[in-house]
């Protein structure tokens, strides 16, 4: 166990200015611990050669004198959904296996501004679909927390964006990128012992993160603490000119209190009863209720609170995630970029054979579904009233976020994150794609359709030895209050997100 | 409209047994309209017309994985600009959807467009109808609705080596589509406005309209039917590659539809390009089976607000309609009534002036500086000299050389009788073949000047009626119109120099009866 890795990423920055330690080092480290866990399976492509060379850079700023800041030489992993200008960006699918981005995406570019050292790209179901990182070309993620990686008892590390959970979590790197569309961060956080942030739709740019859900998607940050998360979202955020969905108003960046200085007496925070779900495990409830009755007993008002709609939601959500993949996914034909299959007897064989080949089945059966509800005959009966009863969700949030009556007005929202601690893969395997991701977005996707930030957060181990997690919701662009109160839980609970048993077996 | 008289022209369908009671033709016209501006309509590349193959293409245009679209203001605002010239209503929020179809030169797999909210509605358009040998009327046609959306690629298909190629230059440029309401009867009518179209869109400069380079693209929906009954089934005819060409596409597939049922035949929807060199309409073999586009709202655009408050200004996120009322230029049918007021024209002249753009600023800029000339001489010469010279060659008055200047000299020349007309118009050609001349040069070159000195024409005269002696007897038995072939002797032996109005008086007087 490296000693570094238990600091923060201001602590790492700060020995890298005071010559303790150097961004090369740390990136070498890095590099070795990748290929030391790659039973893992959490990066599908390391770039040693870009990293090693931004880590000299870094060193030379530090040597000079001239850092760029809180992120330089910070080591960083990117989920393979990214484009990254002149690496491999393959969506875990073997449609992409060979497309090189000539580009970087606007999280990318402003990570490299900021001095990050970019590790490489991460795994994750192939094109963001599913919730378990099994789905991909490159093989499933393991979870760390695994009682045992080499049997068949091993546990997953949640998806899509599992490589870069599991990435954070074995110390391969300081944080990560993800993307969330009904729970790709969050979810694999949640299982991983990792803070996953889902911020305000639209704070983060989406430029260069090939869509699953347009209206959905946002840039999600892994961190092994609540600060660290903030490191990163604070140089990532921010209006963009090449997403004309990006929030316009300057961004300013987020200072935490320090904890002393927490305040939880004006918060107001809701329990949603409709999160009281089936399936929800009897260690992730008493997890739930353990923490609000911390909350309150610091001061928080704790209250329960009504979404009506978030039964309706995991349907909604359903029914648009295939109509925009249908759509978003009709660009791959191998004609510019992507697979070509070598049937050319006619310009429609080739785009059919191009996609068989470069298509799993999952992503085939929403293409599938998604046209069929998109058929003129059905826009109105699925599409267009799925996005009415969308608008019903997200008017729940408001209501709750703010409603003229303040006994009714709450600040936050304490969900669970996953109904239960990571299941084994062999568990998880069998169900479908479909259902599983019916149970494990459930309470993750609703922040999705209503646009609002959200973030997971590990909270104690489980009998088995495993993370469980909560998650906290609010209003839009309320990340400042969102992670002060995140962090003030971080602080009471002290979850060591690096204290697994298998970093004890692999030091011992 | 009736058609008891078909012209029998070779590659017309022959109409021998068309029914007795009256058919009625509909006519209804789709117009692509490329938006002049530098760049593309959700990417910055640019637009240049002939560009090296695939060399106008940014990442978005080829959809590279994980771009997205950006609105291009300045094609709103000639969007915006477009349909209040129009007539259009704006509206306030507008939309953006993705309408779905696999094609290699489509790379999104969708083209991006306004379906169910359009930047504009409800508009009209009011246009003089110009028929050969016809009176000219004036129609009107609605416009339904003015969208934007982007244009596909190219593809290219190598015949020879069996493969198609794709050239991305086209894909994302900007287009306005126009949807008007089947409000028309005729192929004239549809030319007609098409012309008209591209006046005004010439005056906002928000179009090049250069149908030749696929700036301005028409398709025409056409349905006959008997009087009183139901519009009939309409075919859709693409490919219309010239003005002219619209008239001659749409009169061909009346006809066609109106021998067809002649014939027991019925008409089927269907899709039909304009084969130009065989002047007739052929059905296309694919698109039989219909295409649901399956349209969605495209997610990466968020709605488009314009502010729509009188005296508003444009800010850098809300384009003002009222701001940009204020740039709309005089439009043509304004020109044509100010001409009819300002220089007494009658409508024909008028209209003739302002659908030839260069002519109408030839006769302002020679108004302007030849104002004893009285505007019927420079008219005249302009619409039945230099005009007619220029379709006798199947010239675009465009496209001709000849500059004001010489034009002015010319008429000014012929204001002071130092030419006569005949000298004028060999000057319209001589210029045209030499661009680089002076029409002062020329006249002394080619000995043009009129002549006019009494002793030269009572010689010329003199001549003539030895020439003429049988014409001369006629005249002067009281046939008055015997002169004509005197005085067309005097222009013949005077290579047509001679100043006619002298020659007649000088005849008149020579062959007066002596007697009392």
């Amino acid at each position: 166990m490296r000693r570094h890795l238990q600091w923060s990423i201001k602590q790492l920055t700060g020995s890298y200015a005071d010559g303790q330690l150097s961004p090369r080092r740390v990136t070498e480290h890095a590099l070795e611990d990748a290929l030391r866990w790659k039973t893992l399976n959490a990066f599908v492509r390391l770039t040693p050669e870009q990293a090693l060379q931004q880590a000299q850079d870094s060193e030379n700023r530090y040597q000079q004198g001239q850092s760029k800041g809180e992120l330089d030489g910070v080591t960083i992993a990117i989920k393979d959904n990214f484009c990254t200008k002149d690496v491999h960006t393959t969506c875990a699918s073997r449609m992409l296996q060979d497309f090189v981005p000539p580009y970087d995406a606007t999280v990318c570019s402003r990570l490299k501004q900021a001095g990050a050292v970019i590790l490489g790209k991460t795994n994750m179901d192939q094109f963001a679909m599913g919730a378990g990182t099994v789905d991909s070309l490159y093989g499933p993620t393991k979870n760390i927390w695994s009682e045992d990686l080499d049997q068949d008892h091993w546990r997953i590390a949640g998806g899509s964006s599992g490589g870069s959970a599991s990435a954070v979590a074995a110390g391969l790197c300081y944080a990560a990128i993800g993307s969330d569309t009904g729970g790709s961060t969050r979810n694999p956080a949640s299982y991983c012992g990792v803070v996953g942030l889902k911020p305000t739709y639209g704070l983060v740019s989406r430029h260069g993160l090939i869509p699953l859900v347009n209206s959905m998607d946002v840039p999600g940050i892994f961190g092994r603490s609540v600060s660290d998360c903030v490191s990163v979202l604070n140089a990532v955020a921010g209006p963009d000119q090449l997403d004309s969905t990006t929030v316009r108003q300057p961004f300013t960046m987020l200072k935490l209190p320090e904890i002393g200085q927490i305040d939880l007496s004006t918060v107001r925070i809701g329990i949603p009863k409709e999160y009281h779900c089936h399936g929800l495990s009897a260690e992730v409830l008493e997890t739930w209720s353990k923490v609000a009755d911390l909350l309150e007993c610091s001061g928080a008002s704790v209250r329960q609170v009504s979404l009506p709609n978030t039964a309706a939601s995991i349907f909604v959500y359903s029914i648009l995630n295939q109509c925009e993949v249908a759509s978003n996914m009709a660009r791959y034909d191998g004609i510019e970029y992507g697979h070509r299959a070598s049937d050319e007897r006619s310009t429609e064989q080739l785009y059919a054979l191009s996609r068989a080949e470069g298509f799993n089945e999952v992503v085939k059966t929403r293409i599938l579904t998604g046209n069929f509800l998109l058929l003129r005959k059905n826009y109105d009966h699925y599409f267009e009233k799925a996005l009415r009863v969308r608008r019903l969700i997200a008017e729940d949030f408001v209501k709750v976020f703010e409603s003229s009556d303040k006994e009714e007005r709450v600040d936050i929202l304490l969900t669970p994150t996953t109904l239960t601690e990571a299941p084994l893969y062999k568990d998880f395997a069998s169900l479908t794609n479909r259902d599983q991701c019916a149970v494990q977005d459930f309470c993750t996707q609703p922040a999705n359709m209503a646009g609002i930030p959200a973030v997971s957060i590990p909270i104690r181990l489980s009998r088995a030895g495993l993370p469980l997690s909560l998650q906290l919701m609010t209003n839009s662009l309320n990340e400042q209050l969102l992670l002060t109160v995140a962090r003030w839980i971080e602080d009471q609970v002290g979850f060591d997100s690096l204290e697994h048993s298998q970093e004890h077996k692999a030091s011992s | 409209m009736h058609y008891t008289i078909i012209r029998g022209l070779a590659t017309q369908p022959k109409l021998a047994n068309v029914p007795k009671r009256k058919w009625k033709s509909v006519v209804g016209l789709e117009v692509h309209a490329q938006i002049a501006s530098a760049s593309k309509l959700f990417s910055g590349s640019g637009t240049s017309f002939g560009a090296p193959l695939n060399s106008s293409v940014a990442y978005f245009d080829a959809s590279i994985p994980g771009t997205l679209p950006v609105l291009n203001r300045k094609c709103v605002e000639s969007g915006i600009k477009t349909s209040l010239a129009l007539g259009c209503r704006v509206n306030e929020v507008s939309m953006f959807d993705r309408k779905h179809y696999f094609y290699a030169d489509l790379p999104n797999g969708y083209q991006i467009t306004q379906q169910r909210a359009a930047l504009a509605n409800d508009g009209k358009m009011t246009f003089p109808v110009i028929t050969p040998g016809k009176k000219v009327y004036y129609k009107t046609a609605k416009l339904l609705q003015l969208q934007l959306e982007q244009d596909s690629g190219k593809s290219l298909h190598d015949d020879y080596l069996k493969r198609s190629l794709v050239d991305l230059n086209r894909a994302g440029l900007p287009l306005m589509e126009l949807v008007f309401a089947p409000d028309l009867e005729t192929g004239e009518e549809a030319a007609s406005l098409v012309k008209e179209l591209m006046l005004i869109l010439r005056r906002l400069q928000t179009c090049s309209c250069k149908m030749e380079e696929g700036a301005l693209r028409v398709d025409a929906n056409i349905s006959i039917h008997q009087e009183g009954d139901p519009l009939g089934v309409r075919t859709e005819v693409k490919n219309i590659g010239s003005v002219r060409s619209i008239s001659q596409a749409i009169t061909y597939e009346i006809n066609r539809q109106l021998e067809t049922v002649a014939n027991g035949g019925v008409i089927t929807n269907e899709t039909r390009n304009w084969d130009a060199e065989n002047r007739r309409t052929v059905a296309m073999r694919d698109k039989e089976v219909l295409q649901d586009y399956r349209f969605m709202p495209e997610p990466n655009l968020p709605p488009l607000h314009v502010n729509l408050r009188p005296g508003s200004k444009s800010t850098e996120d809300l384009l003002s309609v009222a701001a940009l009322s204020e740039e709309i230029p005089e439009l043509p049918e304004d020109t044509r009534q100010r001409l009819m007021e300002q220089y007494n024209l009658n409508a024909e002249t008028a209209i003739i002036l302002v659908n030839e753009p260069i002519l109408l600023e030839h006769f302002t800029s020679i108004s302007r500086s030849l104002t004893e000339l009285p505007k019927k001489v420079i008219y005249n010469f302009l619409i039945n000299d230099l005009l007619t010279y220029c379709n006798k060659l199947n010239l675009d008055v465009e496209d001709c050389s000849i500059r004001a200047d010489d034009l002015k000299d010319i008429l000014q020349n012929l204001h002071t009788e130092q030419i006569n007309l005949q000298a004028a118009r060999q000057l319209i050609e001589l210029l045209h073949k030499n661009p680089k001349a002076k029409s002062s040069e020329l006249i002394e070159l080619h000995n043009l000047q009129q002549i006019c000195s009494p002793e030269e024409i009572e010689i010329l005269c003199q001549q003539a009626i030895t020439n003429q002696a049988k014409a001369v007897q006629q005249y002067q038995k009281g046939k008055a119109k015997a002169l004509f072939a005197i005085v067309g002797e005097v222009a013949k032996l005077s290579s047509q120099k001679a100043n006619m109005k002298l020659v007649v008086q000088c005849l008149e007087k020579m062959l007066k009866p002596t007697k009392k």
